[in-house]
């Protein structure tokens, strides 16, 4: 399997903070990776410097290959990365439908009726195909969520970042999510998953990451970490 | 082709009215002020109502419009439409330069420093001889008149198809990439980014499109009032006008800002007349404040609000 | 050229001119530096102050005391003008930019021209024992006005940095500006503590206004040109820096001053908005920014 996203000695500080300090990562094509650690730990962060929202920091980025380290958000959209966010951004003056058709115009560069058709399957392929033509404002946390990842998809992205997509769900609302995330996965999409919840990451993950104050402090896979003592002292202090 | 069509047919009607005897010359002045106001709103919108960055500073691109058409008028006794070419591409020159400097920064950080442009650019023209100073500089109109009885009558048309015109821009911008990629960015820039939107760079081209309309509707002023002074050029009120209009005729749409144009600018040219400027200003400010808050949405949400409930 | 003498002059004149310019932004520096409300209304409240130090003074009052009897009427409309924002807009957060600017614009213009309305366009000063003459040291002459502002300017700075390091609920509102929902974890109610430093901000406003008029003539629409220098001071200053203030005070009031010195008073206004313009291209975070 490939290499198809490298993360190499990334250090971003915020001021005097230090948010992430050499982290190194690689993500293997089509692997799902799951991406754990403690609240302010620097997941987002780290998110955010592959998907680049952050562009001032230090060390490089390569994606496919390609180092793009100095390319804007959007440009790495165009190649690939595609991300959900935490606390869901709809774009909340457009229908479901308008909100898959931005990607897919500003991507892909077409948003006729092919498109439309295209946002309908994934929407079906989601639960949503109902809802297509609602305002976004209007749907329930649950369908904001998967409205992201559907949006996501329309970028057709080869790596998708689900970051928190479960958190506040109730049960079966994760098992819907995670199920979706896993037949996007079988599409041969990487997935990097963080998430809180730790039976949906156990369940999902071939391989986890730890990060705590920034640094990444094991990787293996789900049954090792959860027996790791670090990681232990990590979510729950000494 | 509707939208083609009906705005043909708008214009030939207005072009019939500026050639007939008989109608009043006073229609004609205060109806150029009404067109202006329409271009205005239009353009303010584009930036303001599509992609969420607020302009204050709407007297300095109307400023450099005008200045542009007397600097050219003067030097090379340049035809209007010369004027308004030129008006039209320095201001948008300094939608650009503005939108560099600040569209990297927060919605508020651009909005001030449009009020900086301002003050900036009245201090230089204040003290700039060539085109009169603090003090002004007299006009004579040219005697070229196309087909026109009077000159006015010939501005109140050229201000018609500028009209036209900008509307047009702004439904062309609504309806194509642009429009969606600029939604996308008022509604969550940073969803917008990650969607694959160029944000700054279609946040560049709104300003310097809207920089430019602004400065297409200042451009035939001096020759309107056969003079040009900063004072009243420069004056602030030009925003809360620009701003308040689309806002209350509603932004989504490029005919929120015609309504509430023609709504506004014929109010004002009743009041302005009857009873003060400073009370117009007060109506358009209460109005604005009290649309923001109760229908954000403008007239147009308002419309829509009771077709639904009709229903 | 310019004596060093004039030159000093207009240097001591600056530094006069540049507390008074950190006062007068105190409050802004609060409402948007620390909790990013975009109160562009601040300058108009500020010559609303003015005018209502104005027309007390005419019952005899001392205008400084007028300033301080203003200042719980003040705190009211804040927490009043904030009240009202949290629940129409930022409790909605839907478009808040566009509809929280237009707002605040839209209320400054009110302001304004319910102001002309009331008072008219003309110019209005008021008198009292220290405005009209002044401080003669050596070949320097210091309005004594100018003085007495630059001492109220510097004790509310003073105060004001206190407040925010020293007491807790200063310290509320410097940290419910970055991290709302530890506040929230500490048992402290973040829109109470907005709503205090709105409060705050505007109550300040009473007393900047007087002592606006104590330095000189206000008119109606003084409020515009003060956008320029109160958003001239926080943004040099840096958002969220209180100490900053009086720093980016001093340098707005002593480049003023030079430039009115050399080019003469015309160019004044363009001084804060240039340089205004200048930090927002080149180092937005401002001086000593977060």
């Amino acid at each position: 399997m490939e290499t198809i996203l490298e993360v190499n000695n990334v250090i971003k500080q915020f001021g005097g903070f230090t948010a992430l300090s050499d982290v190194n990562l690689r993500v293997q094509q089509g692997e799902r990776l799951g991406l754990i650690g403690p609240n302010g730990s620097g997941k987002t962060t780290l998110i955010n410097c592959i998907s680049g929202a952050f562009t001032d920091y230090q060390g490089s980025i390569r994606f496919d290959g390609t180092d793009i380290s100095k390319l804007k958000a959007h440009e790495r959209t165009k190649r690939g990365i595609a991300r959900s966010f935490q606390i869901p951004r709809p774009f909340s003056s457009m229908s479901v439908m308008e909100n898959l058709l931005v990607p897919f115009a500003f991507v892909g560069g077409k948003d006729g009726p092919v498109q439309q058709k295209e946002a309908m399957d994934i929407l079906q392929g989601m639960g949503l195909a109902d809802k297509a033509f609602v305002q976004s404002n209007q749907l329930s946390q649950v369908e904001l969520r998967k409205m992201e990842l559907a949006r996501a998809m329309a970028a057709k992205p080869k790596l998708l970042i689900s970051d928190e997509a479960m958190a506040g769900l109730a049960g079966t609302e994760v098992d819907e999510v995670l199920e979706i995330l896993f037949d996007l996965n079988k599409l041969g999409i990487t997935i990097i998953m963080i998430e809180h919840i730790m039976q949906a990451v156990m369940k999902f993950s071939q391989r986890v990451v730890c990060l705590d104050a920034g640094k990444i402090i094991c990787e293996g896979t789900p049954e090792t970490i959860v027996k790791n003592p670090e990681v232990q002292r990590a979510y729950l202090g000494d | 082709m509707k939208y083609a069509a009906y705005s043909s047919l708008l214009l030939l009607g207005l072009l019939t009215l500026s050639i007939m005897s008989g109608v009043n010359e006073y229609f004609f002045f205060a109806g150029f002020v009404v067109l202006q106001f329409v271009v205005l709103a239009t353009a303010w919108n584009i930036l303001g109502g599509y992609a969420g960055y607020v302009n204050f500073g709407v007297p300095a691109f109307i400023a450099v419009g005008a200045y542009t058409a007397v600097v050219l008028f003067k030097s090379i006794s340049a035809p209007l439409l010369v004027q308004i070419i030129g008006g039209g591409i320095l201001a948008g020159a300094l939608g650009l330069g503005v939108g560099l400097l600040t569209l990297k920064l927060r919605g508020i950080f651009f909005s001030i420093a449009t009020v900086a442009v301002v003050f900036i650019l009245e201090t230089l023209v204040n003290n700039w001889r060539y085109v009169g100073g603090a003090t002004g500089l007299q006009l004579t109109r040219p005697g070229d008149l196309w087909f026109f009885d009077s000159y006015v009558r010939m501005l109140f048309f050229v201000m018609a198809v500028l009209a036209v015109f900008s509307v047009t821009i702004a439904r062309y911008v609504q309806d194509s990439f642009l429009g969606r990629g600029l939604r996308a960015v008022r509604d969550s820039e940073e969803a917008a980014e990650c969607s694959g939107v160029p944000t700054l760079k279609i946040k560049l081209i709104a300003c310097t499109i809207s920089g430019a309309l602004m400065g297409i509707a200042g451009a035939p002023m001096p020759m309107y009032l056969s003079y040009i002074e900063p004072l009243s050029t420069f004056n602030l009120s030009y925003s809360i006008y620009a701003l308040g209009m689309p806002i209350i005729g509603g932004t989504s749409h490029w005919i929120g800002p015609v309504i509430g144009a023609l709504l506004l600018a014929t109010l004002q040219q009743i009041v302005t007349v009857t009873v003060s400027n400073e009370l117009n200003v007060l109506i358009v400010g209460v109005l604005l404040v009290l649309f923001v808050v109760i229908a954000p949405e403008g007239i147009l949400g308002l419309i829509k609000r009771w077709k639904q409930s009709s229903k | 050229m310019f004596s060093v003498d004039l030159i000093f002059e207009a240097v001591l004149f600056g530094i006069l001119l540049g507390c008074f310019y950190a006062a007068v932004s105190l409050g802004l520096s609060v409402a948007f530096g620390l909790l990013d409300v975009p109160y562009v209304a601040h300058p108009a409240l500020l010559i609303l102050g003015s005018y209502f130090t104005y027309a007390l003074c005419q019952t005899g009052i001392d205008p400084i005391v007028c300033g301080l009897l203003l200042m719980p009427v003040f705190y009211l409309i804040g927490i009043a003008f904030y009240r009202f924002y949290y629940e129409t807009f930022e409790k909605r957060s839907t478009d808040t930019g566009v509809r929280g600017l237009a707002f605040f614009f839209g209320m400054a213009f009110i302001i304004e021209v319910c102001l002309i309305l009331a008072f008219g366009v003309d110019q209005r000063t008021v008198s009292a024992s220290y405005i009209g003459s002044s401080l003669e040291i050596g070949d320097y002459r210091l309005p004594y006005r100018m003085l007495v502002a630059f001492v109220i300017a510097l004790s509310l700075t003073f105060v004001m940095t206190i407040y925010f390091s020293k007491t807790f609920n200063g310290r509320a509102i410097k940290a419910v500006g970055q991290d709302e929902g530890a506040l929230r974890l500490m048992g402290a109610n973040p829109v109470k503590i907005k709503q205090l430093a709105f409060g705050i901000a505007t109550a300040v406003n009473a007393l900047a206004g007087a002592m606006l008029i104590i330095v000189g003539p206000v008119e109606p629409a003084m409020d515009r040109i003060y956008i320029g220098r109160t958003f001239c001071v926080v943004v040099l200053a840096g958002l969220g820096s209180m100490s900053g203030t009086l720093v980016a005070g001093l340098v707005l009031g002593i480049a003023e001053s030079i430039v009115m010195m050399t080019l003469g008073p015309s160019w004044a206004p363009a001084v804060s908005f240039g340089l205004l313009l200048l930090m927002l291209g080149a180092r937005p975070q401002g001086l000593f920014g977060r």
